[in-house]
């Protein structure tokens, strides 16, 4: 019976010849969209626009517009060639077992936990001068950070499909090319949607490598954001762009979550990655390798080595005058590289242990009680979505009127620091929780110990590992964090990014190689923290 | 119609075919009979191209096809695990071969109806492959190896995992198929039932490579 139901359906749907060609449709069609485009959508996104004009950004239409068509363009420039570039480091790292490939793997990592501010000094260290300020600039940076994202997505995925499936592609008769485009790529569709949002979304909001390669003529919306708040004193002017960023994002979101839906299909099992065969299969995995080792190498090597050059000749000089009043004019913009350390690794700890204490409490909130706890989670995940200038400058807008004046407290920057942090601990920690079996605490109960004795003895215990990486992983966000800090930083209390941003932007050789010494700086504590929290085994994208 | 000739493969310094031969006519179903985990897959592999020996030929109609990609062999493979493609539905996994052939939408069509009703699943052509019981996706593989008319059908193990009965119908049905399409074919199993009541000619694997 059910048979004879499907056959019918199948035979429905298959022939359609009483159906209305599809050109016919389009035509019927082309009248109400055109009406609802011109007589509604064009007036609502012009008001729109215009509460956004002259009155509340002080500038003409033109110019935010062609902010917005730059921070769009130069986003999907990004994300098309980290998807490119990034594509095949993942399959080879996902198909192939060779000697290196989980280090390979870790280092591939190792740009998205960089801080932007190091990653921003190391391609101005690497590229030639004519680059500088240019788009490109900016764009090659945004393909180094994201990598780890394709890597990470793309690569999970392809390590799913079957060796056999490719394989049974070719004995019907497909061409390895053929296999790939029918067989691997729907496949992958999912996967690459996922890491093209995710990419997408960082370049769209990035504001430390936008700021210090894409130069003052060409601003992201991030960047016009934070100079219209800092630079100009025009709040409301920002705050208006930020609500428009907020939009676009939404948008964004919404169109890419409704893509991947679209289009998922189950694949259970793994494919174990083999060795190569063959000459032609080890050419690709020693040139892939070689390549993704240049790639992810040179921009930390060039930025370790200039550090070492001043007017070109080697020199130590950047490094030794770091404590010196060279650089300290001790008017309002002066800069103290020493000083700047002191007070990131200050704010670092400040904001370890409140991202550390907030973040524990959610995740045993969270995990007691799983249904008004999902809102908890959900909630403490929103920072992550919105972009770090943005949080700045709510914080900067909302705590300046009695009774919550603390724009001039020191305690609101490292605040923010554990605002963007706390999403990663409360990770952590759940999937940590969540992996306890229920029996474990049964058992423990059954043995005689109260609720909050069995808590103790069974959930605090298994929360220290995670809890410590919290607390370095906290550190290392705190350290580079530069978007919120830009916008709440008050003059002598800079953190270590904001001096090397000052730096990057005087003029003369020595601030230049002084800001490379500092990143470097910068770039070691980072690496330390990161690899102490272990966090690179289970990095912070899938968490 | 098929030969092998002192083929041998090693993954990582292990010897897993070893300067081996054998040969086939053509409309024979012949079935190469060993234990578990012996290299049988490895043996089907290399006569579909998709792994290169280090050593030895393989001949299809005289002709040396050894460096030869699998996509130009006309050498069809059933998988243990079937290996249907997960995002088309069962019409376009079976009409995928003909398709790479190049045939003309209707003739695909065709055949692809032919050899449903063939495997005994006519109209379940838009059926999800993922919905699909064991039985009717062992039958998808078989239709969709012999959609595009393969010079030779590999059959890797086509009956291991499947129920007793079911095991015992697919026997008869995969024995019937295979003479009513004149198929020449070489399976490779681990259980003398199976083998005998399938094959025109049984090779033990033991025999095959010199000790």
């Amino acid at each position: 019976m059910a048979g004879r139901v499907d056959r019918h359906r199948a035979a429905l749907s298959r022939g359609r010849p009483n159906q209305v060609p599809r050109w016919f449709v389009a035509l019927v069609a082309a009248a109400p969209v055109l009406f609802v485009t011109v007589f509604y959508a064009w007036p609502v996104a012009t008001l729109l626009w215009s509460t956004l004009d002259d009155a509340a950004t002080g500038s003409p239409f033109r110019h935010i517009a062609g902010i917005v068509w730059f921070t769009v363009w130069q986003a999907a420039l990004s994300t098309a060639l980290t998807l490119a570039v990034g594509v095949l480091p993942a399959y080879v790292l996902a198909r192939y077992s060779f000697r290196g490939r989980r280090l390979l793997t870790a280092a591939t990592l190792v740009p998205f936990v960089l801080p932007t501010v190091v990653v921003g000094a190391a391609f101005i260290a690497l590229l030639p001068d004519s680059w500088h300020g240019t788009p490109r600039a900016m764009i090659a940076a945004h393909v180094f950070f994201n990598i780890a994202v394709v890597v990470r997505l793309v690569g999970s995925m392809i390590a799913l499909i079957p060796h056999d499936l490719v394989g049974a592609a070719r004995t019907l008769g497909a061409s390895p090319m053929k296999a790939a485009r029918l067989i691997v790529l729907p496949l992958l569709r999912p996967a690459l949607w996922s890491a093209a949002a995710v990419v997408f979304l960082f370049s769209f909001t990035s504001f430390g490598v936008a700021k210090l390669l894409g130069g003052p003529t060409n601003p992201t919306l991030e960047v016009e954001i934070a100079r219209r708040a800092t630079q100009l004193g025009d709040v409301a002017g920002a705050a208006a762009l930020s609500v428009l960023q907020l939009v676009l994002l939404a948008i964004v979101i919404v169109w890419t979550s409704r893509r991947q839906r679209h289009s998922s299909v189950e694949l259970q099992g793994a494919a174990a990655p083999r060795r190569p065969r063959g000459r032609s299969q080890r050419r690709l995995v020693v040139c892939v390798c070689a390549a993704t080792v240049a790639i992810i190498a040179l921009p930390m090597v060039a930025l370790v080595t200039r550090s070492f050059r001043v007017a070109g000749d080697w020199s130590m000089s950047a490094w030794t005058k770091l404590g010196t009043t060279e650089v300290r004019p001790g008017a309002g913009l002066g800069v103290d590289p020493l000083a700047s350390i002191a007070t990131s690794l200050r704010f670092a700890i400040v904001a370890a242990a409140i991202a550390t204490v907030v973040g524990f409490l959610a995740a045993a909130a969270i995990n007691a009680s799983p249904r008004a706890g999902r809102v908890l989670d959900a909630g403490l995940m929103l920072p992550l979505a919105t972009s770090a200038v943005t949080i700045g400058l709510g914080m900067l807008i909302t705590f300046d009127t009695w009774p919550v004046d603390w724009r001039a407290r020191w305690w609101l920057v490292p605040l923010g620091h554990a605002l963007v942090a706390v999403p990663f601990v409360v990770r952590a920690l759940l999937g940590v929780l969540r992996a306890i079996p229920a029996d474990l605490r049964a058992a423990a109960a059954t043995l005689g110990a109260s609720p909050i004795r069995t808590w103790w003895e069974v959930d605090a215990r298994a929360m220290r590992r995670p809890l410590l990486a919290g607390v370095g992983f906290s550190a290392a966000i705190s350290l580079g964090e530069f978007g919120a800090t830009t916008i709440l930083t008050r003059s002598g209390t800079e953190t270590l990014p904001i001096a090397i941003g000052r730096l990057l932007g005087r003029a003369g050789a020595l601030p230049q190689a002084q800001a490379f010494a500092m990143a470097t700086i910068l770039l070691l504590l980072t690496t330390v923290l990161v690899v102490a929290s272990g966090v690179h085994e289970r990095a912070g994208i899938d968490a | 119609m098929l030969d092998v000739i002192g083929v041998s493969v090693a993954f990582d310094g292990r010897q897993v075919l070893d300067d081996l031969s054998m040969h086939v006519d053509r409309g024979e179903v012949v079935a190469v009979l060993g234990a578990s985990g012996a290299g049988k897959s490895t043996l089907l592999r290399v006569i579909a191209g998709l792994l290169t020996p280090d050593a030895g030929r393989v001949l299809l109609e005289g002709v040396d096809i050894t460096d030869r990609p699998s996509h130009l062999r006309r050498i069809g493979m059933i998988f243990q695990d079937e290996q249907l493609f997960p995002h088309l539905d069962v019409a376009a996994n079976v009409g995928f071969g003909p398709r790479m052939s190049g045939w003309p939408a209707p003739r695909i069509a065709t055949r692809v109806e032919e050899l449903l009703d063939v495997v005994g699943l006519g109209g379940f052509g838009e059926r999800r492959v993922d919905r699909l019981s064991g039985g009717e996706k062992k039958r998808v593989a078989l239709a969709r190896s012999l959609a595009p008319e393969p010079a030779l059908l590999l059959l890797d193990e086509p009956l291991t995992g499947l129920d007793r009965e079911l095991h015992d119908r697919l026997i008869v049905e995969l024995h019937d198929v295979l003479r009513a399409t004149g198929t020449t074919a070489v399976l490779v199993s681990h259980d003398a039932d199976e083998a005998a009541a399938l094959a025109s000619r049984i090779l033990y694997w033991t025999d095959l490579q010199p000790v």
